[in-house]
């Protein structure tokens, strides 16, 4: 029963190196926007916290769609890559990063910045009585006093992007090693009438899904809550 | 050019700070006002935490002006917030060093050994958790956090406001020897008369936002024209030494340069400097020596200035010896009866004297 094809494993393999640097650059990409969004009063805060949330609600084909058009032959992305000799994006690795990235932006923002926000000003005020700098400040009071929030965030980047599957679809296609997600290999054993092999994924990511959520749910009070 | 110069003013929704004060740079100095007069903000613009636009100057240095606005970490003072504000994340031992650990060795002029002994820290300074100390506790280790960047200003915004009568208890003594054997100047804000007699010794008095008076602490206290003379517990200060202890009747003879008090038995060595407040409903007025009275301090004085008060109630300033003040709350009828004016001399019998330190 609980054999896995090597095309399977391979799948496996690649969801998670998926995952792994998604969640990587979300972290890099998400602290900044989280602490700008934490601490601004300017007017474009508004519309720019409702675009890093428009993934939470739009399909996830949407996004795909529009980001197949953007990074094709004719979108700015793609005439942009083509030039710079790096080939196109679409049914890449790399592309599906990027897709990826943008599709769980929300889930690492949200959680950064409402740790950010109850910090509160006071414990950088008086750090900087204390003579740190703003990026003293940062690194040695922010940071670790957010670290339930980056928790949150890693956690939930990760499991979010390897469910993910509208997006890859669109974006990615069936490249096996390429852009053969977990998601998209059950998706072809269910078409294929595969369906011992798709019951061995599908039930690999339930338990995955919910050992992440009990690891959530049982660091309780370490951890934001979502 | 030994002075604090500020100048700020700010406007804010429904407040507006316009403050224009001077202080000597040592001692303590207590920004003493109503809630919401915008003392707090003004020690914030001091610190850089607030920008207001104005000037600052701290012993000939420009810390703000139309062109210059120091980075809040690049200005040499202490900070102690109303709550101790202690870093969560860290240690009791690593909040004492942050601070300590990011100015230049050569500019650690306050061992930690010597912040920890003076603050009674060296039973908490190995104790994880901030969060497991007492509120008095946490705000001491916050003081000596503050005290470790060596600052040459240290800003107090009311330290004790947020403690239960026990821990400020506490904490008094530390911030009196904190007074008297650290160089470093205080700005010390506070809505408390208690405190601020008890530790300063220079007033600045700030009401809706604006200076309405900065001067000595004593003879701020003394003016008549200015609103502290009318509270309730107005009185004013004393200082004195502790020069004679009786044995008989339990008590202490405190002198002061012209006259001298009896006050109830203070355990205090021979020569000690303290600080005595005289409330002015306890002072009362005779024109004649008297004679068969029950009240131990009776002080000559000398009437500078009277001043109506209530419809019932005037207020009298009197002077004893060249410049020690005292004030009397007397009735309009004990005035017009006594027929009192100013440069009279008079017999000013003090029923009561508490001690500050």
């Amino acid at each position: 029963m609980f054999q896995l094809a090597p095309e399977d494993l391979q799948s496996v393999w690649l969801t998670l190196k998926l995952a792994s640097v998604t969640t990587v650059l979300l972290l890099l990409i998400a602290t900044p926007l989280a602490w700008w969004l934490a601490n601004s009063r300017k007017w474009y805060k508004g519309p720019v916290a409702a675009v890093v949330a428009l993934p939470l609600v739009i399909p996830p084909t949407v996004l795909g769609f529009y980001l197949l058009l953007l990074m094709g032959p004719h979108g700015a992305v793609g005439e942009l890559t083509t030039s710079l000799n790096l080939g196109r994006l679409p049914f890449t690795f790399a592309g599906l990063v990027i897709g990826s990235v943008l599709f769980s932006m929300p889930f690492a923002v949200q959680p950064i910045q409402s740790a950010f926000e109850s910090i509160g000003r006071r414990p950088l005020e008086v750090a900087a009585t204390l003579r740190a700098g703003v990026w003293d400040q940062f690194f040695s009071v922010a940071l670790p006093l957010a670290r339930p929030g980056f928790i949150t965030a890693s956690i939930l980047a990760f499991a979010h992007t390897v469910g993910e599957f509208g997006v890859v679809l669109m974006l990615g296609g069936n490249i096996p090693g390429e852009t053969r997600v977990l998601s998209v290999a059950i998706y072809s054993h269910v078409e294929a009438m595969e369906y011992a092999s798709a019951h061995v994924l599908a039930g690999g990511m339930v338990l995955f899904s919910f050992m992440v959520l009990l690891a959530l749910y049982l660091a309780g009070g370490k951890v934001a809550k979502v | 050019m030994s002075q604090i110069n500020a100048q700020f003013s700010l406007k804010r929704d429904g407040f507006a700070l316009d403050a224009d004060f001077s202080a000597p740079a040592s001692g303590v100095t207590a920004l003493f006002g109503p809630s919401g007069s915008g003392k707090t903000t003004l020690l914030r613009c001091i610190a850089g935490l607030e920008r207001a636009s104005g000037t600052l100057s701290m012993n000939g240095e420009i810390w703000q002006d139309k062109t210059t606005f120091l980075p809040v970490h690049q200005r040499p003072l202490g900070f102690v917030f109303q709550e101790a504000s202690l870093f969560t994340h860290l240690s009791v031992r690593a909040n004492l060093e942050y601070g300590y650990k990011r100015i230049a060795p050569a500019e650690r002029k306050v061992p930690l050994e010597q912040v920890v002994e003076w603050l009674g820290l060296s039973h908490l300074i190995e104790r994880g958790d901030p969060a497991k100390l007492s509120g008095g506790e946490r705000q001491r280790v916050a003081i000596g956090r503050a005290l470790l960047t060596s600052p040459r200003i240290l800003l107090m915004d009311e330290p004790l406001s947020a403690l239960d009568t026990r821990s400020k208890q506490e904490i008094l003594p530390y911030l009196e020897r904190l007074h008297l054997e650290l160089d470093i100047p205080v700005l010390y804000v506070s809505h408390s008369m208690d405190e601020v007699v008890r530790l300063a010794d220079h007033l600045v008095l700030i009401e809706q936002g604006r200076v309405i008076a900065s001067g000595a602490l004593r003879e701020t206290l003394s003016r008549l024209d200015l609103p502290t003379a009318h509270f309730d517990d107005a009185g004013a200060v004393i200082e004195a030494t502790v020069a004679q202890q009786d044995e008989t009747y339990h008590l202490t003879r405190l002198d002061f340069e012209v006259g001298s008090l009896w006050v109830s038995r203070v355990e205090q060595p021979f020569g000690t400097r303290v600080r005595a407040r005289v409330l002015a409903r306890d002072v009362s007025i005779a024109t004649q020596a008297p004679h068969g009275s029950s009240i131990n301090n009776i002080l000559n004085a000398r009437i500078e200035e009277i001043c109506d008060e209530r419809p019932d109630k005037v207020i009298v300033r009197m002077k004893v010896g060249i410049d020690a003040m005292l004030l009397s709350r007397i009735t309009r009828r004990s005035r017009d009866l006594l027929a009192l004016s100013v440069g009279m001399e008079v017999y000013a019998q003090v029923k009561s004297v508490a001690l500050m330190a």
